[in-house]
């Protein structure tokens, strides 16, 4: 931050008037004041609406409370971990959740890598129209997006199974069959990509064009250029979006929750972890319970976090380091 | 002008033939996208018969075509004859051979065709049926869903707009102890599942009689969030600190230099961030679902539809019709507000 000829000014004035204990000026002081006061919102809300909480979620997670029978609350210790070890739905709802994001991150990741190139290449006519376009269908509402999908998913009606049949193709129950319901949802998660393709378009609108200049000098061809320069320097959106996208599996509701009625169908095949949880708290009133669940979801997101940021150094390349 | 442009040399045929291979995948690849959105427009206009008939094509809302005849509805059919397609009213039909009425002539015999007549395609006419959108939006009671969207979104967008403007002022523009850390633990935010603090959370809103009201979907808005003041604070701090200095000799006190000299600059910022709550808010699902459980009257659109699929999973014309009126004002004000909102989500994502 640059100094202003004024504020170097004001700055010498105080610091020839006495400070206070902690080695502030007044004037300090008094900026100090009204930054706390700017932030007290957040202070509030993240003491009363996070870290409360949290802290609560854990002390039930110790407790059988159910808010049925609430006066027979009891402390349980542990128990409710135990419990999950030997849950089974708890490891259906994992194991769900994993498959799910090992075939949704890799396939969403160059579906938006594909549509960034294409709305970059300077071979596209009508650029603006395209990424407009093509980032509309995340501003449908999850809700609408999921029926207009299972309707072009229905196995007589649907579109994608008629134009199969018209070249001989007898079409899946995309949504009933629990081989066809992954594939069927990361299709349907494709209409959420935007904000993927345009943090990615972003990225590499900012690459310096001398790079490219140079690899064409030394005769590299376009997959290198792509490899050894773009995919480098647009690296940190990758890592921020692949971040995004690990989490968001973890936080999976809304589309299974819509798609199958709640019912975690077909043969739990959609019962994702937070289904999962959901139906503990709120069909079946184990909210202690269901606060354990929380808690080790928490944990698990907090280490994968971890884990990618661990990661990062080796495959994250920030520019911005470098030059300092 | 720039004389090099005025010389432009027409396109070499290689540079068009990558235009046209270019523009043409991309082309291909957008159709594919938002054919679904075909899909919901046709069979939003299609009558409940047609969903259960294979017989006619499902690409547009059609009609089978009847012919009236002596007091009865003759069903039309494409009948190959002599090498042409006739379109003839079928009176009688057995197994092996069918007796057919040409409405171009009805008082001749009756023709005769040989073979199952269940083989024949009938004959079809485009038929949208606009009377849909009447009746999904008097089934789904869509003026009261909307009106409870509308209350949800507008006053959680001013609580979460006003908030997040506070406090990335706070961070942008002040120095405090702790402040690094602090901002680290808001962005640390972001990757905080809800469902971390929904049960205690929830226990609380229905001790203090919250549940089945809007007031757990709009307060918990007003103290800020993590996303809104990055982007806000990101802008906030591309203003020059000049601009406050000199307000500040000016006699400005700190709420002031923010309303006079932070806030008119940052237009574009504040409607994105305006545009993001409105619309998390218009499309969230979880916390309408788990707060208004049995109060049917408050359920926002989200909510209603969903339900509404729930009931009339037999009508699914109407749930396309349903889902069509729902998405319409976010795609609309997409369009209207696209850039800014597109600048807003770049900006949170790559500015880091």
């Amino acid at each position: 931050m640059e100094l202003s000829p004024v504020a170097v000014n004001t700055k010498r004035i105080d610091t020839v008037k006495k400070r206070n204990r902690n080695g502030l000026t007044p004037l300090e002081h008094e900026r100090e004041k009204w930054g706390y006061l700017f932030l007290s919102p957040w202070l509030l809300g993240f003491l009363l609406f996070t870290l409360l909480p949290i802290l609560a979620t854990l002390v039930f997670s110790m407790t059988d409370y159910s808010p049925v029978n609430a006066e027979a609350t009891t402390f349980v210790g542990f128990s409710n971990f135990a419990t999950m070890l030997t849950d089974d739905k708890m490891w259906i709802s994992l194991w769900v959740t994993i498959r799910y994001a090992v075939l949704a991150i890799p396939v969403s990741f160059i579906f938006g890598l594909v549509l960034a190139l294409l709305v970059n290449s300077k071979h596209l006519v009508g650029k603006d129209v395209f990424r407009t376009l093509f980032y509309m269908p995340s501003m449908i509402p999850v809700v609408a997006g999921a029926l207009v999908w299972a309707g072009v998913m229905n196995t007589q009606t649907g579109w994608i199974n008629v134009t199969l049949k018209t070249v001989g193709i007898t079409g899946p129950d995309w949504l009933g069959e629990v081989e066809w319901i992954y594939p069927a949802l990361v299709l349907i998660g494709l209409w959420g990509l935007g904000n993927l393709m345009l943090t990615l378009l972003a990225g590499m609108q900012g690459v310096p064009n001398e790079l490219y200049e140079a690899a064409v000098i030394d005769g590299a061809s376009g997959w290198r250029q792509f490899r050894h320069i773009t995919l480098p320097m647009i690296s940190p959106v990758v890592f921020y979006n692949m971040t995004l996208m690990l989490i968001g599996a973890f936080k999976y509701f809304d589309l299974a929750y819509v798609l199958k009625n709640g019912t975690g169908g077909p043969s739990d095949a959609t019962l994702f972890y937070n289904l999962n949880l959901y139906k503990n708290a709120f069909t079946y009133n184990l909210m202690g319970y269901a606060s354990a669940l929380a808690w080790v979801l928490f944990l698990i997101i907090l280490i994968l976090t971890i884990l990618l940021f661990v990661t990062s150094g080796r495959w994250v390349y920030y520019a911005a380091e470098v030059r300092k | 002008m720039n004389i090099a442009h005025a010389f432009k040399p027409p396109l070499s045929s290689r540079k068009l033939l990558n235009r046209i291979l270019v523009t043409g995948i991309a082309t291909f690849i957008l159709i594919s996208f938002l054919a679904p959105l075909g899909y919901m427009f046709t069979t939003a206009l299609k009558s409940t018969e047609q969903m259960s008939d294979p017989g006619v094509p499902p690409w547009w809302p059609f009609s089978r075509v009847t012919f009236a005849y002596q007091g009865q509805d003759l069903e039309i059919y494409q009948v190959p004859m002599d090498g042409e397609t006739r379109n003839l009213a079928l009176l009688k039909k057995t197994r092996k051979e069918s007796w057919f009425i040409d409405p171009q002539d009805p008082t001749a015999e009756p023709i005769l065709w040989e073979g199952n007549w269940r083989t024949l395609s009938p004959a079809y006419k485009s038929d949208p049926r606009w009377q849909n959108f009447k009746k999904a939006w008097d089934d789904l009671n869509f003026p009261r869903l909307f009106m409870n969207s509308m209350i949800i979104a507008s006053f959680g967008t001013v609580g979460a707009v006003l908030s997040s403007i506070s406090v990335a002022y706070g961070f942008s523009r002040f120095k405090f102890r702790g402040r690094n850390l602090l901002f680290l633990i808001l962005i640390g935010t972001i990757i905080l599942p809800v469902q971390v603090t929904l049960i205690p959370t929830y226990i609380l809103f229905s001790k203090i009689g919250w549940t089945n009201t809007f007031l757990p979907l709009i307060v918990p808005h007003f103290f800020a969030n993590a996303y809104n003041v990055f982007l806000l604070r990101q802008y906030f701090m591309q203003i020059p600190n000049e601009m406050d200095e000199a307000a500040m000799i000016d006699g400005a006190n700190p709420l002031q230099v923010l309303t006079q000299v932070i806030l008119p600059q940052s237009i574009p910022a504040l409607t994105a961030v305006s545009l993001f709550h409105f619309f998390f808010a218009w499309n969230d699902f979880f916390s309408p679902l788990i707060y208004l459980a049995s109060k049917p009257e408050l359920w926002p659109l989200s909510v209603g539809l969903q339900k509404f699929n729930a009931l009339y999973g037999r009508m699914p014309n109407l749930i396309q019709t349903g889902a069509l009126i729902t998405l319409v004002l976010p795609v609309v004000i997409f369009f209207l507000a696209q850039r800014v909102f597109m600048q807003g989500i770049v900006f949170t994502g790559v500015e880091k």
